[in-house]
């Protein structure tokens, strides 16, 4: 008696045991791939800038609609390291807090889609038929629709602004996870450990989530990472546009449509959001890539 | 499986699509707050202007009638009237369509050429500089948002270098020679009979597609090095080498052939990306295409301009995927089993 129960202890301890040490190789080698490693390093530099932006921005008050006319447009200095916009606004500043809201709409829109789109892939992939072709055929529909274009109508219908942005784009996401999911799921259902589940007399969800969800992770990560860059730049280009982050908002993509007025003379206005767009999503796709290498998975964008 | 079974298999997918297509969309425009005749017609009109006015678009109907009236209306080809521009959408879109095809037809064949062309040297000189330089230029290319590189565009060859126009399609001394006959700026000039107009036209749309097809070219750039390596590993392209068959042949005929079915699946995918980024890209260069329209449409409510406009992107998308499937069908005849949900 005693035996049994001890030999499921090990058990118990030793799968949790496995996983954590195969994570902890996947990071090691994660640090010996260069351009893994300068992504990471970009990422967790822009998250720390924009979490700390209210203390650590030069002039935080020019987050707003702050206005100093005299120090209108000048020009990059020590003071002003990317210039100051047509409100005398320090860019540098306005840029900082800019990162805050676009990293807001990747953590609002993966939030929701990234659930919605593992658990309706999950159903669809693990019960096949009829359930998969009605789940499947949904997805697809939705994704016959550029996300671009799709947020702006559905953000025309509500009200532009930030919040109906994230709504719009959150309600699409979905899709390329269920996706996703549902092609890795339905060549995994067959797989000797599910059905030793079953046979266990394991309940539907806790194989779902519990023994199939941990052995796909790895492509659905890469895929996460690879989305940030993504969702950054459709909310940048929704803002652009004038439906996404409202003026006096400093949304990246809002800067920079605002900063063309005043190109070529005062470049630093438009110039340094627009990098600062790029800066940030070229590091969540050198993550995603150096993920990509490191799992082996082939995830489409 | 016959080919023709596959091809009326995936047909009957479209059509679902479609369907599936127009209740999102007709979801999406119904959900606008406020009143649309009232909104179209201004604070100033009476309640009974808006009534009327209402009852002329038929929107005091209930909601399903609505929807059997658009779908008539769809199936007719009546889009309803344009609340900003007071045509009928349809026209107003077809008068808009050609210039956003000209441009993301340049910028795919740009995004071919270019993201094929750069993909298979970078296999060819795999670990090489030549290949850290293209994934570089890779990751710079999907990481720049589409309207900031049109932007920095403008600036370096239009307003630095000046050799390049920067907005619109066609200079303005062209303007009244170049007669509207397909609505193809580059086929209009030739059947205008002026090179210059047409070598004009060219030089109007190179920024645009350039821009535009941008991070197409990352992408197909990528899946191209790394199909093109994984068959070169096969053993019959080495049995090829083997045989002394020259350096090129093997490259572009065995090699390249069967790397082709991922980058002809991305680049379906692609295109809609392509239609999304268009929207940003004609904004930035004062293209006068759908998308200019339908962001106008946008920004003033226009309901049913930017029912219009959304409903033909799909419909585009739906068919070019339609076509890539049938392509790949001919391809590689194991895809008609996968598509068809036979697998």
């Amino acid at each position: 008696m005693s035996t049994i129960s001890q030999e499921r202890g090990w058990i118990d301890r030793r799968i949790p045991e496995a996983r954590r040490e195969s994570w902890r190789r996947a990071w090691l080698r994660f640090m010996n791939d260069r351009v893994g490693f300068i992504g990471l390093l970009i990422v967790v530099v822009v998250i720390l800038l924009a979490i700390l932006a209210p203390w650590i921005a030069p002039h935080p008050e020019h987050a707003g609609s702050f206005t100093d006319f005299p120090n209108a447009l000048q020009s990059p200095s020590l003071d002003h390291p990317f210039g100051t916009d047509q409100n005398g606004r320090d860019v540098f500043s306005r840029v900082l807090f800019g990162f805050r809201l676009s990293l807001m709409l990747v953590v609002v829109v993966l939030g929701f889609g990234v659930p919605v789109g593992i658990t309706l892939g999950m159903v669809a992939g693990y019960y096949g038929g009829r359930t998969e072709n009605v789940i499947m055929r949904m997805t697809d529909t939705f994704l016959a629709l550029p996300p671009l274009v799709m947020a702006l109508a559905i953000t025309s219908a509500l009200e532009p602004n930030l919040v109906n942005a994230m709504i719009a784009i959150a309600a699409l996401w979905w899709t390329w996870h269920a996706r996703l999911t549902q092609s890795l799921v339905s060549s995994e259902r067959n797989e000797a450990y599910v059905e030793a589940a079953k046979i266990a007399g394991a309940s539907t969800p806790h194989i779902m989530f519990k023994e199939i969800l941990p052995n796909i992770l790895s492509p659905i990560l890469v895929k996460i990472t690879l989305d940030a860059g993504f969702v950054i730049l459709i909310g940048a280009g929704l803002s652009f546009i004038g439906v996404g982050a409202q003026p006096p908002q400093p949304g990246l993509g809002t800067m920079v449509s605002q900063g063309t007025t005043y190109l070529p003379g005062s470049w630093w206005v438009a110039l340094f959001p627009g990098f600062a767009i790029m800066f940030v999503v070229m590091g969540f796709n050198m993550v995603g890539d150096g993920l990509r290498d490191l799992f082996d998975v082939e995830v489409d964008r | 499986m016959q080919y023709w079974q596959y091809i009326v298999r995936r047909l009957l997918g479209v059509l679902v699509s479609l369907v599936g297509l127009s209740i999102i969309i007709f979801a999406v425009s119904r959900i606008l707050p406020g009143n649309p005749a009232r909104m179209a017609l201004g604070p100033l009109a009476t309640d009974e202007q808006v009534e009327a006015f209402a009852a002329d678009m038929g929107i005091d109907q209930p909601v399903w009638m609505q929807y059997i009236q658009y779908m008539q209306g769809l199936l007719t080809g009546d889009l309803g009237m344009s609340l900003e521009t007071r045509n009928q959408v349809l026209d107003d879109i077809i008068r808009h369509l050609p210039a956003t095809i000209e441009l993301i037809t340049v910028a795919i064949s740009f995004t071919i050429v270019l993201g094929i062309g750069l993909g298979i040297l970078a296999a060819q000189h795999k670990d090489g500089h030549i290949d850290n330089a293209t994934r570089m230029l890779a990751f710079a290319t999907v990481s720049i948002p589409g309207f900031f590189l049109g932007i920095l565009f403008q600036l370096i060859f239009g307003w630095f270098l000046g050799i390049m126009p920067i907005t619109g399609r066609i200079s303005r001394e062209f303007r009244d020679e170049v007669t509207r006959e397909t609505g193809f700026m580059l086929i209009d000039t030739l059947l205008s009979g002026s090179l210059a107009a047409h070598f004009d036209a060219w030089m109007h749309i190179l920024l645009p597609a350039l821009a535009l097809s941008a991070a197409g070219i990352g992408q197909i750039m990528r899946i191209t090095r790394s199909t093109m390596i994984d068959v070169q590993r096969k053993d019959y392209i080495e049995a090829e080498r083997g045989f002394g068959l020259p350096n090129w042949l093997v490259v572009y005929k065995y090699t390249l052939k069967n790397a082709f079915v991922p980058v002809l699946t991305i680049l379906g995918l692609l295109y809609a990306s392509l239609l999304g980024n268009a929207f940003l890209i004609e904004l930035v260069f004062n293209w006068p295409g759908l998308a200019e329209y339908g962001v106008n449409a946008v920004l003033s409510n226009d309901f049913n301009a930017v029912v219009g406009v959304v409903m033909t992107i799909g419909i585009a998308f739906v068919t070019v995927n339609f076509v890539v499937d049938l392509l790949l069908g001919r391809v590689d005849p194991r895809i008609q089993l996968e598509r068809s949900g036979l697998t």
